[in-house]
């Protein structure tokens, strides 16, 4: 019972990075209909720019919980700007163009985002910086949290509440639904499509390189080619929640990373990237529209 | 009697090929080209799934990796018991390496298809994107399950595969791909193949059998993506799972979108040029690969509908270039 708490605990924290990455993706795809494989590599870039930034910042003495939240917004920034150019550099010339040519060139900028990093940051692991002093909870008897797992649940729920604000009750989120809903009506009715489609790839850009700094914070170890499996999961993760959807895509990365620290914990560690597929699997066999995802009725 | 004629010149000629072309040609150019043959195959079996049918399928390497694994199995478990009892009753042991080989490649196509008919299932309920993540997580689901296989290696990489392939099968391979791909897709059934990708609704109330249809893509490209995958193990001695990741996949989709959804001339072309390009770009070292990705990046900026779009490109495009100037579409498919 300890053991299966304290998975349960390790799974929830992995599960909301998961969910992070997630929303990214599915507000790209609820907006675009474009599956961005890019954005993997966007939480790849993330993580290197807070070991930058904090190594930066802690050359002047140890890193005080604002510096902390410092790392983290540049980080965001960052990566939101990063997520502008590439939107407006390589989809918005194809946004007429036939969906898999658009999915092509995603695959196109991932690749080249992989490839540039290990010009720019060396292919060599680096070590990610104590930004956050580590210390252990007992939360019950024999069950630990690690203050990373704390700062990385409360980032991560704070985050998401920022997003569901944003998306349900602020002008811009309005227009985000809408476009989302239908991109030429809601065109017709005079919302700058474009700029809404930007913002949108800020906004998940932003919550990758979130992603990317907290995956920092417990797994010290990032590299360049970071980004390949976890973006891969996390758009499982949104599948599984249906995609569109963004309580869907929480939902799902959590189900995702609490399934695999449990598989690792309790079957063997082999099997940790078959089981996120293999959930996906039976999950949209029974339903084949994700769990919270809605149908969309054929037209004749 | 002029088809056979020309089936067995061909065949000749390939052989004849397989005879010079390794004493001609440096090592090098010659596995960029063998390499350049098994993407061949993979790239025009995936179009008959991509291009001609629609349906999005991004687990081509899952399938490769079944062909490659079981192919090479055979030739490495039982090929040696097969050549003792063959020498015992008095045939040459390496007629019968040969001709094993291409059992055992047939059968790993085989295994490849029925997993191609389990994928093909869910193509009943679900579609685009959901069907595309569930192909490319069968695919990765393949590629642990054979990482946990002992008897194949599992994380070692499975060593010591005889090597059988030469230049001769697999040329005779793509072209058999090209040769059943394009007379089935110029065909009824191929009409209804394309009906599907057009508008599956309005298919189906035609009474055509979409599902049918489906599932008979996936079979088939699964298939030649399961000979490419023993001539693969066959060519290198040496499987690693690492070579059947989603990237592989991503690859031949890139090929098939790449050359033109529908065009079996165009996932040619478009598997010769990405097979030879990161070759090609040896010199350039570190950047090779960032290259690589804007050249790809601007190649779909400026043709979003692929190389050749849904043409083909025949000795008739060229003989009647002059003509079609201002006309547009299939046009010199019908000339014929």
């Amino acid at each position: 019972m300890q053991e299966f708490l304290q998975q349960l605990v390790n799974g929830i924290t992995w599960g909301s990075i998961y969910a992070l990455i997630a929303l990214g993706y599915t507000m790209v795809y609820g907006i675009l209909r474009l599956i961005n494989f890019a954005h993997g590599d966007v939480y790849m870039v993330g993580a290197f720019t807070a070991y930058f930034a904090a190594r930066l910042i802690s050359a002047h003495g140890s890193v005080s919980p604002l510096g902390a939240l410092l790392v983290l917004l540049i980080a965001m920034g960052t990566c939101a700007l990063l997520g502008v150019t590439i939107e407006r550099g390589a989809y918005k010339p194809l946004r007429k163009s036939p969906r898999l040519t658009a999915l092509i060139t995603a695959i196109g900028v991932s690749l080249l985002l992989e490839n540039l990093g290990i010009i720019v940051f060396g292919p060599d692991p680096k070590f990610f910086p104590q930004i956050i002093t580590p210390r252990r909870i007992e939360i019950t008897r024999g069950v630990l949290v690690g203050s990373h797992q704390i700062v990385i649940l409360a980032v991560s729920i704070v985050l998401m509440l920022l997003l569901q604000l944003i998306v349900l009750k602020t002008k811009i989120g309005k227009a985000m639904r809408a476009v989302s809903f239908n991109r030429q009506a809601a065109s017709l009715m005079g919302i700058s499509t474009d700029n809404v489609i930007t913002f949108t790839f800020a906004v998940g850009s932003a919550l990758a390189a979130a992603a990317g700094v907290l995956v920092g914070l417990s797994n010290p170890k990032i590299d360049p080619l970071m980004g390949i499996m976890p973006g891969i999961k996390a758009f499982v993760a949104a599948v599984l929640g249906g995609i569109g959807n963004i309580p869907g895509a929480m939902l799902g990365g959590l189900i995702m990373g609490i399934a695999e620290v449990m598989v690792v914990g309790y079957v063997s560690s082999t099997f940790r990237d078959a089981i996120a597929f293999a959930l996906l699997i039976v999950i949209l066999l029974v339903k084949p529209t994700g769990l919270l995802g809605t149908g969309v009725a054929e037209k004749v | 009697m002029k088809n056979l004629l020309l089936v067995v010149t061909a065949i000749v000629v390939l052989l004849l090929l397989n005879f010079l072309l390794p004493s001609l040609i440096n090592p090098y150019f010659f596995q960029v080209l063998i390499l350049c043959g098994i993407n061949i195959i993979l790239a025009v079996s995936l179009n008959l799934v991509n291009g001609f049918t629609g349906q999005f399928s991004i687990g081509h390497a899952g399938f490769m990796a079944i062909g490659g694994y079981t192919c090479a199995a055979l030739t490495y478990y039982l090929g040696p018991h097969v050549a003792d009892k063959a020498v015992s009753i008095g045939l040459s042991r390496s007629v019968v390496g040969v001709s094993f080989f291409v059992v055992s490649l047939i059968v790993g196509g085989l295994a490849s298809a029925a997993a191609g008919f389990l994928v093909g299932l869910p193509s009943l309920r679900l579609r685009g994107d959901y069907l595309a993540i569930v192909t490319l997580g069968f695919g990765e689901i393949i590629r642990v399950m054979i990482l946990n296989v002992d008897a194949v290696g599992g994380a070692r990489g499975f060593t010591d595969i005889p090597r059988f392939t030469n230049f001769f099968w697999v040329s005779f391979f793509a072209f058999l791909t090209i040769l059943v791909v394009r007379n089935l897709v110029t065909s009824t059934h191929g009409r209804a193949f394309l009906s599907v990708r057009e508008d599956e609704i309005a298919a189906e109330a035609l009474g055509i059998n979409t599902t049918n249809y489906k599932v008979l893509a996936f079979v088939i490209g699964a298939f030649f993506a399961g000979v490419a995958g023993g001539l693969f193990a066959h060519y290198l001695m040496y499987l690693h799972t690492n070579s059947f990741t989603f990237m592989k996949s991503f690859e031949v989709v890139i090929m098939v979108v790449l050359g033109g959804m529908g065009s079996i001339t165009g996932s040619v072309i478009a598997a010769g040029f990405l097979t030879i390009l990161p070759e090609a770009l040896r010199p350039v070292k570190e950047f090779r690969m960032v290259i690589y990705a804007s050249l790809l990046i601007f190649l779909m900026i400026a043709r979003p509908q692929g190389l050749l779009g849904m043409r083909e490109l025949s000795l008739h495009t060229f003989r009647s270039l002059p003509f079609r100037m201002g006309k547009k579409g299939r046009q010199p498919q019908k000339q014929s």
